[in-house]
């Protein structure tokens, strides 16, 4: 694969986040974890880099990168407001808060607003059941919600709350 | 003897605020002698978050519902003064909440510092190791869990002990210790509550499984949704290292034992255990046909032994105390206990450790606290998207593995949903069907195509235009898929729809025949309507409508247009006067 200016761009972090895992057996899953930490999703070029590093093929790499939900391929907002869908705030309205966010956001779940500022999205149980119907913000839980206590968090990491 | 204020900050003490009430507590104790203020894991009273044990003169008391606001009281009458405040404790001791439970896998939670090793040690920590070690052969180790009856608390209720027999008598020089960590199923945080409240017990059950079989190596494949709980497993592997039960000569004798941790990406089907086994090799997360099973070809083709959090947590104190002491808990074919998440339609949501052999209804009526508002008990939903549901008529059914897989559902890793009559039986198979159908890896035929079959027959009953042959065509799909699909998630995905079918057929009919939902969820089927009797005419209605589908002036008539109407529930809520309601 020719070099482009793209791959120049990652070149340096990848083999950087490479060189962590001496044992090349494993190491795809925790390699693009770090990437993606890094650049907070997976850009192409930097997935051509690792190609070469880990000397494995890029479509390997794609196919690992498309199976698990919590890759990106594309840029990610700066807040990721995971909305818990598990069965306990199911029956809790856990709907109603998904619908309450796609319209204080403006985007469907899975989208990132124009901003860059939030990305919105559903996840299957984030184990807080006790305290249904709940959401995620970055590595923060927040329980027990209703729409109106909703808003108030989004508001906090509006102004700019530290994540 | 000092006094100790334990603040219960796992995942959920802290989303109901714990870090607050921490916070207050530190100010407040500042300066103050002969008080430790320390953090603990979930105690399982999730409904009475935030929570703190406070340990005074030999007694214990658990609080509850605790604010910034109570701590200056708490700490002047109870931390200081040594009084009980009666309104807000959380629960007693003898209350039937805490008083049918058994805790053994959860003893330490809620009453340690998860992040202080000497804590564990005091309770009798690596105590169990150390008997191994010292004490007894691999061999005699394999027969003493052999001994105590357990089942793997994963779902599927193999004998451990039997398990790692087969991993010790596999040939091979390298051997793996795994440990299944990647909690997915909806409505379940046992383990996640163990690994933060315990998190050495985990350790402790892995190396004393590393002696048994062989093994100088273990991982633990823990869900990246769990950020809380992996930080606590760095910190006790660290401190266990310090002290010599993890590493090179543990406890000088010449064994070695190393645990590495892997962080899963977000894909159910690495519960199961050749896909988990595949995501640790870096792959994608499928699974393959067994045999050979993981015992014989596991890891990098290697011999291994793979358990869940709650299996290994339970070893050490069966070594401790004796395999046959584990077998006296529980019935004769299932021993010990079983932690279950309680939650749903519930007065005390929480995490319960009761023993095998324990009837539904004492869970739902005694430690459950029953349904809430009065509402009448529906069905209980056991063993998440791989279960079942278990209806009023059998809430006496024991809990044991035959009695739930006689009775359509499977014990599973712990999930227990409580349903009332405000729960569709439609909806939550739709729920649960549509959950396994997104996470299906897509690798055999009848779980790719036949789950997406099924969901779609669901969907179109839910929204009123089901067809007749609908209930046969969804039962014969379902036991294809049961009987046909290569692994675990596709087997028991049409658990949920089949179970539901066989207890409330006639809520099926009901959407099909007569185009009604008699709970009162799907939205398709149902209809706002502003009882014009009970109206003030005060237009709340009208503003908080979303889409302009109420008309009418303050004053006025006011009708919702069921054209534009998207059923958002809206109105229903804000309504001061109760006037509108769903048909």
């Amino acid at each position: 694969m020719a070099k482009t200016i793209e791959q120049e761009n990652y070149r340096e972090k990848v083999e950087e986040i490479v060189a962590f895992f001496p044992e090349k057996k494993g190491a795809l899953i925790p390699a693009l974890q770090a990437i993606q930490k890094e650049f907070g999703y997976l850009p192409r070029p930097a997935l051509e880099v690792l190609s070469g590093s880990l000397r494995m093929p890029l479509s390997t790499i794609f196919g690992v990168a498309t199976f698990y939900a919590q890759f990106h391929l594309q840029p990610r907002g700066k807040h990721i407001v995971r909305v818990c869908m598990g069965t306990a705030c199911h029956v809790r309205g856990g709907q109603k808060l998904l619908a309450t966010l796609e319209n204080e956001l403006g985007v469907e779940a899975g989208g990132t607003t124009e901003d860059l500022n939030f990305t919105l999205e559903e996840v299957a149980c984030i184990g807080a059941c006790g305290l249904a119907p709940a959401v995620m913000v970055d590595d923060e839980t927040y329980g027990r919600l209703t729409s109106d206590k909703l808003t108030e968090v989004l508001d906090q990491y509006r102004k700019g709350k530290e994540g | 003897m000092k006094t100790r204020v334990l603040v219960g900050m796992g995942t959920c003490g802290i989303a109901a605020g714990a870090r607050k009430v921490m916070e207050a507590l530190e100010k407040g104790l500042q300066g103050v002698e002969g008080v430790e203020l320390l953090p603990t894991g979930c105690v399982g009273l999730c409904e009475k978050e935030v929570v703190a044990e406070i340990q005074k003169n030999g007694e214990k008391t658990i609080y509850g519902d605790l604010t910034p606001e109570k701590v200056e009281r708490l700490i002047e009458e109870v931390v200081l003064k040594g009084n009980i405040i009666e309104d807000w404790i959380a629960a007693r001791p003898e209350e039937p909440i805490l008083a049918k439970q058994e805790r053994i896998v959860l003893e330490n939670c809620g009453h340690i510092n998860p992040e202080n090793i000497d804590e564990y040690l005091e309770k009798g920590g690596y105590k169990g190791l150390e008997k191994a070690l010292k004490d007894m052969t691999p061999d005699q180790v394999v027969e003493e869990v052999k001994t105590s009856g357990l089942r793997g608390r994963g779902g599927g209720g193999f004998p451990a002990g039997l398990k790692w027999q087969f991993a010790s008598q596999a040939p091979g020089d390298k051997k793996y210790v795994v440990c299944n960590a990647d909690e997915g199923d909806p409505g379940a945080f046992m383990d996640r509550s163990i690994k933060e409240g315990d998190p050495h017990a985990l350790l402790e059950g892995m190396l004393i499984c590393g002696y048994a079989i062989g093994s100088d190596e273990g991982y633990i494949y823990v869900r990246a949704e769990y950020p809380l709980a992996i930080k606590r497993i760095k910190v006790a592997m660290k401190q266990a290292e310090e002290r010599g039960y993890l590493g090179e000569n543990i406890l000088e004798t010449d064994y070695n034992f190393r645990i590495k941790i892997k962080e899963g990406a977000g894909a159910f089907v690495c519960g199961e255990e050749t896909a988990l086994l595949a995501s640790i090799e870096g792959r994608m997360g499928r699974p393959r046909p067994r045999p050979p099973y993981p015992a014989t070809k596991g890891l990098w083709n290697k011999p291994t032994n793979i358990n869940n959090v709650e299996t290994y947590a339970n070893i050490p104190r069966i070594i401790r105390r004796g395999g046959e002491k584990f077998a006296q808990i529980g019935t004769e074919k299932s021993t010990g206990t079983k932690v279950f998440a309680l939650t749903g339609k519930i007065n005390n949501t929480g995490l319960i450790e009761v023993p095998m052999g324990i009837s539904i209804r004492e869970i739902i009526y005694d430690i459950g606290g029953g349904i809430p508002e009065g509402r009448k008990f529906k069905a209980v939903q056991i063993g998440g998207p791989s279960g079942g549901c278990i209806p009023a008529h059998l809430l006496d059914l024991p809990i044991d593995y035959d009695s739930l897989v006689e009775s359509g559902a499977i014990m599973g890793s712990g999930g227990l949903v409580t349903m009332d009559e405000e729960t569709c039986m439609v909806d939550v198979a739709w729920f649960f069907l549509n959950f396994t159908q997104k996470e299906s890896c897509g690798k055999c035929t009848p779980c790719r195509e036949g789950t997406k079959r099924m969901l779609e027959i669901l969907e179109r009953i839910k929204a009123g235009k089901g067809k007749n042959e609908d209930i046969e065509r969804l039962k014969f799909l379902g036991r294809n898929i049961v009987d046909t699909s290569l692994c675990g998630l596709g087997q028991t995905a049409p658990n949920p729809v089949l179970s539901t079918l066989r207890f409330f057929e006639d809520e099926y009919r009901a959407h099909i025949e007569e185009q009604r939902c008699p709970a009162g969820v799907c939205a398709d089927l149902l209809r706002y309507v502003i009882v014009q009797e009970d109206c003030k005419r005060c237009s709340i209605c009208v503003k908080v409508c979303p889409v302009n589908a109420i008309s009418g002036k303050p004053k006025e008539k006011h009708l919702i247009d069921q054209e534009i109407c998207t059923k958002c529930n809206a109105c229903l809520e804000k309504c001061p006067f109760d006037a509108i309601v769903k048909k």
